[in-house]
């Protein structure tokens, strides 16, 4: 038996030496992309590795701009995932509120119901739905990516269990005064709640900015690409892939979501262990 | 005006309790106005296309002109498809390389970093997390560069040791290894934080308890925590068990389902049979046998748990 203060310090050197080392695991696709995508193209594979080259250039990010117009393609995605959003807190707020501070007939089974949809695999609509848009004419434009996913079972229920939190005096009182439903959601509601969207929003938000099947299917015209479709499309043929300028975007993708993370970081993380904790 | 109708009523005829029903459900107009957008949003990307789908699974389609009604020919064609067989069984063998490994590393962690002997706990929990909100797709192609075998990073640290390239992209199991590698990076830290939440809902109490009463740290995991944690670990691997049959993204970015189909998840063989061969009716076939194998798989993995936990 080792001395207790021993194997006390022990274990604490191998608590920080597995954490050290996942972080770096973690970290180091991160450091490679950020510097791949400033080297010159003739040190991208130069042995022994550079890590941070005294040649450095934004080269790959000017050429993004003149072939791509990458700018082009950060408003494609921002408007996608904005307009998703916004559209989608505005549905799950709404079903959430129904849900919570309502009495109706047929209640619990509609939202067993709602429940139960999470989870069919997309797989199973895949064509289906395919066929709608193009029906629709709506293949190569943004509304499949928009309007199918606008009320989202999710968020419903995620909105549900926080709206349930909400006191009914104020709405009560909202409703002696003469305030119709409505009124009572969004000016009522709506502010008490901002909390929760504000979680709900990030994940979502999240979810389509970084979404890449959907456009992969939809979207045809390069002009109409996101930055995920982007990165996949800069693929040569073999030998011959601009990493640099790949990297380039892949930077580019990743830096708005890595501020508004470490903005909202205690909301983001709520908003994701609410429905495994919870539910 | 409905309200006073029901009031009045009090003899109870059929076409009574008919206005009184439409009465209650009257009353409720506004609750429904407010969470039909997802039933109607549903019916239409939902339930039809799920009708359609089924239909479609038993026809021969190339998405323009007529559909061809063939019976259950796609079904026969499918039980002797060794691709999609292949990609099912890839999904298991993809679940036992990295669902166990990520799941505990995942536990362990969170355990360490909720212990109040570890400094900087906010630090870690952020190099731990930030993989998840990268793309896949860049992660992909980040990996690929990385991994590369001739000048890839990772062989070229190996090297340092005298290890010889390994061929992570170019073999078998170095793809399926290099999969596993860029899931559990993507994949870890979700995983993490939701045992983290988890760790925080058990009243450290217990553990306390138990480690007065003798019991060594290892012993208050095992018989504490770990049993306290049983929904949260349960949650956590049902997720993963479909995510390893659903993986799509990281395949798509990373090997493209090979060497030689080694990679290839039953979605990537939809997705390919639908949009790449069009096969309308054969990947809604396959799609649904793959839906019904998934749902017995999760029902399964909830009964086995289930009994454990009695």
């Amino acid at each position: 038996m080792l001395p207790r203060r021993l194997s006390l310090w022990l274990t604490d050197a191998l608590m920080y030496a597995l954490l050290i080392g996942v972080s770096a695991f973690m970290m180091l696709p991160f450091i490679w992309m950020v510097s791949t995508s400033l080297k010159p193209a003739d040190e991208i594979f130069a042995i022994p590795p550079i890590i941070i080259s005294p040649n450095s250039t934004l080269n790959a990010y000017v050429y993004l701009q003149e072939q791509y117009n990458i700018i082009g393609i950060i408003k494609n995605t921002f408007v996608i995932a904005f307009s998703a959003t916004i559209l989608r807190l505005f549905f799950c707020a709404l079903g959430g509120y129904g849900f919570a501070k309502f009495k109706f007939p047929g209640q619990a089974a509609l939202f067993a119901f709602l429940l139960g949809t999470m989870v069919i695999p997309s797989a199973v609509t895949l064509v289906p739905v395919y066929i709608i848009m193009r029906d629709l004419k709506w293949i190569d434009t943004f509304w499949p990516l928009i309007i199918p996913g606008a009320a989202n079972a999710f968020g419903i229920f995620f909105m549900r269990q926080y709206t349930m939190s909400v006191s009914n005096e104020l709405m009560d009182a909202a409703r002696i005064d003469g305030a119709g439903e409505f009124t009572i959601f969004w000016r009522i509601i709506l502010p008490i709640i901002a909390p929760g969207l504000t979680s709900l929003g990030l994940i979502f938000f999240m979810g389509s900015w970084n979404d890449f099947v959907g456009p992969l299917i939809y979207l045809k015209s390069p002009e109409h690409f996101t930055l995920p479709l982007i990165i996949r499309s800069l693929i040569g043929p073999v030998g011959r892939t601009v990493y640099d300028v790949q990297m380039a975007t892949s930077v580019i993708s990743l830096i708005p979501l890595l501020i508004i993370f470490l903005i909202f970081q205690r909301r983001f993380v709520e908003g994701i262990t609410a429905g495994a904790i919870k539910g | 005006m409905a309200e006073t109708t029901v009031l009045k009523d009090s003899h109870l005829s059929l076409s009574a309790k008919l206005r009184q029903k439409w009465a209650e459900i009257y009353k409720a107009r506004w609750p429904y106005l407010f969470i039909s957008p997802f039933y109607i949003l549903f019916l239409i990307f939902g339930v039809y296309p799920i009708l359609f789908s089924l239909y479609l699974s038993l026809t021969e389609w190339k998405g323009l002109g007529p559909i061809k009604f063939v019976g259950l020919k796609n079904f026969e064609l499918l039980l002797k498809d060794k691709v999609f067989w292949q990609s099912m069984t890839n999904g298991v063998i993809l679940f036992f390389l990295y669902v166990p490994i990520m799941t505990l590393l995942a536990l362990v962690l969170a355990v360490i970093l909720n212990s109040k002997r570890v400094r900087g706990f906010r630090f870690f929990r952020t190099m731990l997390f930030i993989p998840y909100i990268m793309n896949i797709v860049a992660a992909g192609f980040t990996f690929r560069l990385m991994l590369n075998q001739k000048y890839g990073l990772v062989n070229l640290m190996l090297g340092i040791f005298n290890i010889a390239p390994v061929p992570w992209l170019e073999s078998i199991w170095g793809g399926r290894i290099s999969l596993c590698l860029l899931v559990i990076w993507a994949w870890l830290g979700y995983n993490m934080v939701i045992m983290l939440a988890g760790l925080q809902t058990i009243p450290s109490e217990l553990t306390e308890a138990a480690l007065i009463d003798g019991a060594s740290s290892s012993q208050a995991f095992f018989y504490v925590t770990i049993p306290l944690m049983r929904p949260v670990i349960l949650f956590s691997v049902v997720l993963s068990t479909m995510g390893s049959f659903n993986l799509f993204s990281e395949i798509y970015n990373l090997t493209g389902g090979g060497p030689i189909n080694a990679t290839i998840t039953p979605v990537i063989v939809i997705f390919n049979q639908a949009f790449g061969n069009f096969r309308l009716g054969y990947a809604s076939a396959m799609a649904y046998l793959y839906f019904i194998i998934l749902f017995a798989l999760t029902l399964l993995q909830f009964r086995y748990f289930g009994q454990q936990a009695d």
